[in-house]
């Protein structure tokens, strides 16, 4: 994991990293910090890739960690362009490199 | 049905400018919602491990994450009166209703509606071009701030810091207590941005500060493997001299525009100003813009230091409260001014004076 084990002036304990979860990237594995976002708990992981742009397929990943500029866009638990670097990792979530857009499934209401 | 809530002060940004403005609105009585997109308060303050400058009233000598903590104490004091909502992020404002629109999380939508409104939204970073600038491992020299000093995780091995301001400066030195490695940073001015004293520690380490470079372009397929560094003439005209430089983060810290997209939905009369980085509110003293229910304090009224972004939260909170017809001290204002004055002062503080000059009216014309 790239994680920091010693800072000169940061307590490790300052770093908000609470129980330890497992969820999955693309199907694997991994382990992160409940309610750290999900952008930091993957790059931990050494996840660098995190989506594909539609046309282009450009690789996207960590950017700002503010939430503003999509780059961090993913599918989580099958909802696609999820902030990462915003939402909160739970365990058992499943995170998958996002490709293209994206799409939702649009539910009209009743009597609609 | 979406919720709909009310406040008598709303105040968008939990940083050290907003914090500051609750801290000020909820010791008067007024009840005061502090919304903020982050998963947590504190803005900019809880990345900043090194001691701030400027004056004892705004903790001088104290390490930027500790000022957070300060802060937040003094909000738990009245903390009957302040609600918070974070990874909460305002979407929009309706100036026919007086409301706005709110995403918590990413399913969940609400409606504030507030008697006042104090916008201490903060900055964002700005970007420069070239090739390959969107691949991964291209950051943002706060999103590297967030992931190591917030989170605790390395954001690289080798990282090229591009940009020689106190933020390059800073974040650079943040890398190293981290335990990364900077390879270089390159300045495309003929001169350090920053203060001497962050230069030199870094340059203490070995780090060298490349004056009058420029990134010419990123190396990689997938992902940041490298970068290309040209020197570049005192016309900023590229030289010829290039440099190939391993490194898996290229962080950029090539400035902050103010984030005012709300102030501008609000109606406020705008301006654009380069030595405050962007477009900015016209304001008067008591920092209220040209709509009478909106105020604005911090980065977003231009881009300043935290201390300046303190007080002026201070006098915001203030004369909100005030306008609500809350008992406040008056004598409170004058000091404000007097401790912003005093961060402004002298040759440091010539950039923010000329900015501010620009933007501060005496009166509002109905």
């Amino acid at each position: 994991m790239d994680l920091i084990k010693e800072h000169p002036v940061l307590d490790v304990g300052y770093f908000k990293r609470h129980a330890r979860v497992e969820f999955t990237f693309d199907g694997k594995h991994m382990e992160g910090y409940e309610g750290q976002p999900i952008a930091m708990a993957l790059h931990a992981n050494g996840v660098r890739v995190y989506r594909e742009t539609p046309d282009m397929k450009r690789t996207r990943g960590f950017f700002c960690a503010i939430g503003k500029c999509s780059s961090c866009f993913m599918a989580v638990d099958g909802t696609p362009n999820v902030r990462t670097c915003v939402t909160p990792l739970e365990a058992g979530m499943r995170v998958e490199t996002q490709r293209g857009k994206g799409r939702v499934a649009i539910n009209p209401p009743a009597g609609e | 049905m979406m919720k709909e809530t009310t406040t008598d002060i709303l105040v968008i940004g939990g940083g050290a400018a907003g914090l500051s403005a609750a801290a000020e609105a909820s010791s008067s009585g007024a009840k005061v919602t502090v919304v903020e997109s982050d998963l947590h308060l504190g803005g900019q303050l809880v990345k900043q491990t090194h001691k701030f400058f400027g004056s004892k009233d705004e903790y001088a000598g104290t390490r930027g994450y500790k000022i957070a903590d300060i802060l937040l104490d003094e909000i738990k004091q009245n903390e009957k009166n302040v609600d918070v909502m974070t990874n909460t992020t305002i979407t929009g404002y309706y100036i026919e209703d007086g409301m706005f629109t709110a995403m918590r999380g990413e399913e969940s939508y609400i409606r504030i509606k507030p008697k006042k409104t104090i916008v201490a939204t903060g900055a964002q970073e700005r970007l420069i071009p070239f090739p390959n600038n969107d691949i991964p491992g291209v950051y943002g020299a706060g999103a590297v701030q967030t992931l190591m000093n917030v989170y605790g995780v390395t954001p690289g091995h080798r990282v090229l810091m591009i940009g020689a301001g106190n933020i390059g400066l800073i974040v650079s030195y943040q890398l190293m207590q981290a335990g990364v490695e900077v390879a270089a940073v390159v300045e495309a001015m003929p001169k350090v941005g920053g203060y001497w004293v962050h230069a030199a520690k870094i340059r203490r380490m070995g780090v060298p500060i490349l004056l009058r470079h420029s990134i010419k372009e990123a190396l990689g397929d997938r992902v940041i493997d490298g970068a290309v560094i040209m020197e570049l003439d005192d016309k900023f005209a590229p030289t010829g001299a290039e440099r190939k430089i391993d490194c898996d983060v290229i962080c950029l810290a090539v400035g902050l525009t103010p984030t005012t997209e709300i102030l501008s939905q609000a109606g406020c009369d705008m301006r654009y100003v380069p030595q405050l980085c962007g477009f900015v509110a016209l304001r008067d003293r008591t920092m209220r813009t040209s709509n009478p229910d909106f105020w604005s304090a911090g980065d977003a009224t231009g881009i300043e230091e935290a201390s300046a972004a303190m007080v002026e939260g201070r006098i915001a909170g203030l004369c909100a409260a005030r306008s609500l017809g809350l008992p406040v001290k008056s004598d409170r204002f004058d000091e404000y001014w007097s401790r912003l004055d005093h961060l402004r002062a002298g040759e440091v503080g010539e950039k923010i004076r000329a900015g501010v000059a620009k933007v501060m009216r005496d009166r509002w014309e109905d």
